[in-house]
C-alpha cells in the first residue's frame, strides 16, 4: 500500500478541522497505525496546518495552503506547505519553566514542541517564500 | 466539530463543561466564556474536559490564559481530564506541573474536602 492524497485549502482557520478529519481518515486506511498514533497525527497536523494558515493571514497571501498525506504499510507522512514569509525554527524563544510567573504570559509558542514530541520525525524547511513542514509517524 | 461550552454553578465553583474541538477556532469561545464567568464573580473555575474530543496548542494556550486571568484575581483553576490522550497534550506542555488535573468532578470535590489546596494546584 502506498497511497497519496493532496488537499488545497483556503487560508481560513475553520478549514483546520477538515484537514484533521481527512488526514486521520486516510491514515485509518493504513492498518499498521495504532489508534493512539492516529490521535497523535491529528494533533501534529493541526499544529502545522494552523501555523501555515496563520502565516498566510499575517502576510496577506491569497493562495491556498497545501497538505499532502502519504500512507504506506509502515508509516504515514504528511507535508504542509505555505507561501508565507517563513521563520527561523532555531530562533524560536524558549518557553519559561512552568513554575515561573512568566509562563502564564505565554499563551502561544507550544506547537513546535508538541510536533517534536509526537511525531517520530519532523523536518522544517523555511525561507522568505514559504515553509514546508514534514511530519512522519511510524507504525509501532 | 466546533467547541461546545456549558456553564453551571456548583458553589463555590463555576463549572464549564467543554466539548468538541478546542483548537484555533474553539479557543476564543473558551476565553469568552471565562471572561463572562469572571465578570459575574466566579473565581474558582473547573474546566470539565470529559467531553472534549480534541485539543492542540491553541486550546492549551487558551487554558493558560484562563489560569492567568483567575490567579491575577485571587482565584484558581482545576481541570477534569479523564482522557489519557487529552491529558497527554497538557503534559507535553508541562501544564500538569502547575495545574491540578482530576479524573472527575468528584475528584475535585474529594481534593477540596482534603484541603491543602490540592484541588487547584499540583501538590
Amino acid at each position: 500500500m502506498n497511497d497519496s492524497i493532496e488537499i488545497e485549502i483556503p487560508a481560513r482557520a475553520d478549514y483546520v478541522s477538515l484537514v484533521r478529519l481527512v488526514v486521520a481518515a486516510a491514515a485509518e486506511l493504513a492498518p499498521s497505525l495504532e489508534p493512539s498514533r492516529i490521535d497523535d497525527l491529528r494533533v501534529v497536523v493541526s499544529e502545522a496546518t494552523t501555523n501555515a494558515i496563520q502565516a498566510h493571514l499575517r502576510s496577506g497571501c491569497p493562495r491556498p495552503v497545501k497538505v499532502c498525506c502519504r500512507c504506506s504499510d509502515g508509516r504515514v507522512s504528511v507535508t504542509v506547505r505555505d507561501e508565507g514569509p517563513g521563520f527561523d525554527v532555531k530562533a524560536l524563544p524558549e518557553m519559561p519553566p512552568p513554575e515561573s510567573p512568566a509562563r502564564l504570559g505565554r499563551e502561544s509558542g507550544m506547537g513546535i514542541s508538541i510536533i517534536r514530541t509526537l511525531a517520530d520525525e519532523c523536518f522544517f524547511r523555511s525561507g522568505p517564500h514559504g515553509t514546508e513542514v514534514s511530519l512522519i509517524l511510524n507504525a509501532a | 466539530m466546533s467547541v461546545t461550552i456549558r456553564r453551571h454553578e456548583n458553589p463555590p465553583w463555576t463549572v464549564l463543561r467543554v466539548g468538541g474541538d478546542l483548537d484555533v477556532v474553539g479557543a476564543p469561545d473558551l476565553r469568552q466564556a471565562v471572561v463572562a464567568a469572571v465578570a459575574s464573580g466566579s473565581r474558582l473555575l473547573v474546566l470539565d474536559l470529559s467531553e472534549l474530543d480534541f485539543v492542540d496548542s491553541f486550546g492549551i494556550g487558551a487554558v493558560v490564559g484562563v489560569l492567568k486571568r483567575l490567579r491575577q484575581r485571587g482565584g484558581d483553576l482545576a481541570l477534569v481530564c479523564p482522557s489519557p490522550r487529552i491529558r497527554r497534550v497538557f503534559e507535553i506542555c508541562d501544564l500538569d506541573r502547575i495545574l491540578a488535573l482530576h479524573d472527575s468532578i468528584d475528584g475535585v470535590a474529594e481534593a477540596e474536602r482534603l484541603g491543602s489546596g490540592s484541588a487547584w494546584r499540583r501538590p
